[in-house]
């Protein structure tokens, strides 16, 4: 008998005030009676529209079956078909806009927390399987050779379905650390890097080997690449140049690109008393922009000890790109929201170090081109915030330097790779997926964009031979 | 991993280290630079290449152990690992059109400008050095300069050396005795090249700096390195770090370059106080 009851089963949290001074996760995750109970709230749809919304076609009702029954392990394998980072996925996934979205008891009601199980299960897993469970892979040596560029989800979807299908792939990665943005971008309290390092650990032992400190367009070049026998190469290599405004003081010392203040604080690790990294976070910090990455920023900013930090956007709430939880957990942190206000000048001392930001308010025109309502500067509404930070998350673009050393590869003018059917580009044998692609997005569709190639080359390289 | 191959200390702070680095030696040029992490609780550190050996397939890099991540990585010794090291970063020194050039080097500076120089002299052209130091006990790589230019002037702040003189003068100097260079390259701290950027702005000669501004990954993913040049935001990392001397803000890149004066003291402070263990050991 299905639980009719209305609302999703809560998930436990720490305390807002406690939590936004510390770094462990927000979210504690469902209990075992929890998990049974929710999933207890799924239907089992013959028709299954929950799966129509994932990305990376993960077989829900089926999972879902499975907790019901009490098979954790077994729920767990089952997600795993078509998902390689459930733990990540489970914690960072807009579930709202996807498969929870087109779940039927949304209806009337909540959805089945589909996203909560999923985190579930995961953690379920890691908390009970041995690591022994897995079996070290040994790909033949005379394995076809693949490479992937960057092990961000979309890299890492993608090495994980090439080798589970005996492809020996090679992943480049340009840091220090494999995870692209789950080790630079995300940060700890929401997705703790022990995890990620995890995921990481587990692809290697499928016989994905990692290259780190290597960058394609600088180190080794896709041609290179090509020369030194890889059958084909994946550009996943995400997009991770920061946009500015370009409005007056944005040189200022204590202006960061949210990149650059969520890398120090991330993978630098800025935040911990045993590395040497610094970070200037003053008393009073504004993030500009409105998106998941302006509200990681703005939580980080909190839990380094800034008494006031605002979100500043120039649209309202509602034509905000973050995800609800995103903006209501911010909000339960007491960050303050400046909405339908515009940053027009960063305002520094003879020394250079902010003090303020000029900004004006706006309000709501017509819609523009992304069908949302453009915002219209109020006349002789100049203000100014006091300010000791500010953090830019106004977007970002793919990197260049991939495009600028491979001749036969088109991008576009926003500096995104060109493709034919979502995956192929215009240059035989490359195939690219992720940010590098759509331009900023989220992980899940970077995931599937991986998965995707990880098909598109295993019939491009078969037809081949 | 990257062997340390081995070490000499030029001075009381200035350390001189050759990495094997095959991958990174094999591309990298004059102008270029790579950025090391010593151990994992250190900085990721960009450091402009001061020479390399493609046989050898070594890099060796020449750094001021001011900060606690450099003075962290000068605990190393020969034979040791460094964890990481990335490269090669930025552009190559356009030098092909060169034909006679004035390489000024401030300070450090000087194990940046040495490869431009023996590039230049390697491919025929005519090169003078004007090296400037704060006192005598300072100057570095007298011997390998020699060796690149047609003249070599050095120069100090205090003329301990038995030459008082800014790089500027010395530059001047060389014209007035009849020199005529196509191009000047200058590196060394931001306000020697916004002086002589000033000066061969009014003498009409093309100038090329090379910039060493704070800096993350080095690929254009934070924006730290962002300078303003002709009034255009540019970044140091994937733009240079070479720029044209004439349209770079020094101001603003002087100002930018203080950033973290406070954060640096205490990190080394704190690296002082604690055992070196703490930061991963001196291995």
């Amino acid at each position: 008998m299905a639980n009719m009851q209305m609302n999703k089963t809560p998930m436990p949290e720490q305390e807002p005030l406690v939590r936004n001074r510390n770094w462990q996760e927000v979210a504690l995750g469902y209990s075992e009676q929890d998990a049974l109970s929710e999933a207890q709230r799924c239907l089992n749809c013959k028709n299954m529209p929950c799966v129509s919304g994932c990305p990376v076609g993960v077989k829900i009702p089926e999972f879902i079956k499975k907790v019901a029954e009490g098979d954790f392990e077994g729920a767990y394998q089952k997600i795993k078909e078509t998902n390689s980072l459930p733990a990540v996925c489970g914690r960072v996934c807009p579930q709202e806009n996807q498969c929870e979205h087109n779940c039927v008891r949304a209806v009337k009601g909540e959805s089945v927390g589909i996203g909560r199980l999923e985190r579930f299960v995961a953690d379920w897993h890691r908390a009970h399987a041995s690591e022994n469970d897995v079996e070290a892979v040994e790909i033949p040596a005379n394995a076809p050779k693949i490479a992937v560029i960057g092990s961000g989800p979309a890299g890492l979807s993608c090495a994980g379905d090439l080798a589970k299908n005996g492809y020996r792939v090679t992943i480049f990665e340009a840091l220090h650390k494999a995870g692209g943005v789950l080790s630079y971008g995300i940060p700890e309290f929401r997705l703790p890097k022990d995890i990620v390092d995890k995921e990481v650990a587990s692809l290697e032992k499928m016989g994905v080997e990692i290259r780190l400190n290597t960058i394609v367009g600088r180190t080794l070049t896709v041609d290179e690449l090509f020369e030194s026998g890889y059958a084909a190469v994946f550009i996943a290599s995400g997009a991770g140049l920061p946009s500015f405004m370009n409005i007056p003081g944005e040189n200022s010392n204590g202006v960061y690109s949210a990149n650059e203040f969520l890398t120090r604080v991330n993978l630098m690790k800025a935040y911990r008393e045993d590395y040497l990294t610094p970070v200037k976070c003053g008393k009073n910090v504004a993030v500009v922009g409105g998106g998941n990455v302006a509200m990681d920023a703005a939580r980080c900013a909190k839990r380094l000890g800034a008494e006031s930090v605002y979100i500043v956007y120039r649209r309202s709430e509602a034509e905000m790109p973050a995800r609800f939880e995103e903006v209501h957990h911010a909000k339960q942190e007491e960050i303050i929201f400046r909405t339908l206000v515009n940053p027009v000048k960063i305002n520094a001392d003879e020394k250079g170090n902010v003090i303020s930001m000029t900004c004006v308010k706006m309000e709501l025109g017509e819609p523009d081109a992304s069908g949302r309502r453009r915002p219209v500067e109020i006349e002789g509404s100049e203000f100014d915030i006091e300010l000791d930070t500010v953090i830019i998350s106004v977007g970002t673009s793919p990197n260049p330097l991939i495009r600028m050393t491979t001749s036969g590869l088109d991008t576009n003018k926003k500096g995104c790779i060109v493709t034919m059917d979502g995956v192929t580009t215009t240059r035989e044998g490359v195939f690219a997926g992720g940010d590098a692609v759509t331009g900023a997005a989220t992980v899940i569709l970077a995931m599937g964009a991986g998965r995707e190639a990880a098909a598109a080359i295993d019939k491009y390289v078969k037809g081949n031979n | 991993m990257f062997k340390l191959l081995s070490k000499e200390k030029l001075g009381d702070a200035v350390v001189k280290i050759e990495i094997d680095a095959p991958q990174i030696s094999a591309k990298i040029g004059p102008g270029q630079f790579v950025i090391i992490r010593s151990h994992e609780y250190g900085e990721r550190i960009p450091l402009t290449v001061a020479d390399f050996d493609r046989e050898k397939g070594s890099i060796t890099v020449i750094f001021q152990t001011v900060g606690a991540s450099t003075k962290l990585l000068a605990t190393l010794e020969a034979g040791d690992s460094i964890i990481d090291v990335v490269g090669p970063l930025g552009n190559k020194t356009e030098l092909e059109d060169v034909k006679s050039a004035a390489v000024i080097g401030g300070g450090l500076g000087c194990a940046i400008a040495y490869p431009q120089a023996k590039y230049l002299h390697e491919k025929g052209a005519k090169v003078d050095i004007i090296a400037g130091f704060r006192s005598k006990d300072l100057i570095i790589l007298e011997s390998e300069m020699e060796k690149v230019s047609d003249t070599l002037t050095i120069l100090t702040d205090d003329g301990s050396n038995g030459k008082k003189g800014l790089v500027t003068d010395g530059l001047k100097q060389n014209i007035e005795k009849g020199a005529k260079y196509d191009t000047v390259i200058a590196i060394g701290p931001p306000i020697m090249m916004k002086f002589v950027s000033m000066l061969t702005k009014e003498l009409g000669i093309k100038t090329i700096v090379s910039m060493n501004p704070i800096m993350i990954d080095g690929t254009g993913m934070c924006g730290g390195c962002r300078l303003t040049v002709g009034g255009e935001t540019k970044f140091a990392c994937i733009d240079g770090p070479d720029f044209d001397g004439h349209l770079v803000d020094f101001d603003e890149l002087i100002r930018r370059n203080s950033t973290y004066r406070s954060e640096e003291a205490e990190a080394v402070e704190k690296l002082h106080k604690c055992n070196l263990d703490r930061f991963g050991g001196t291995k």
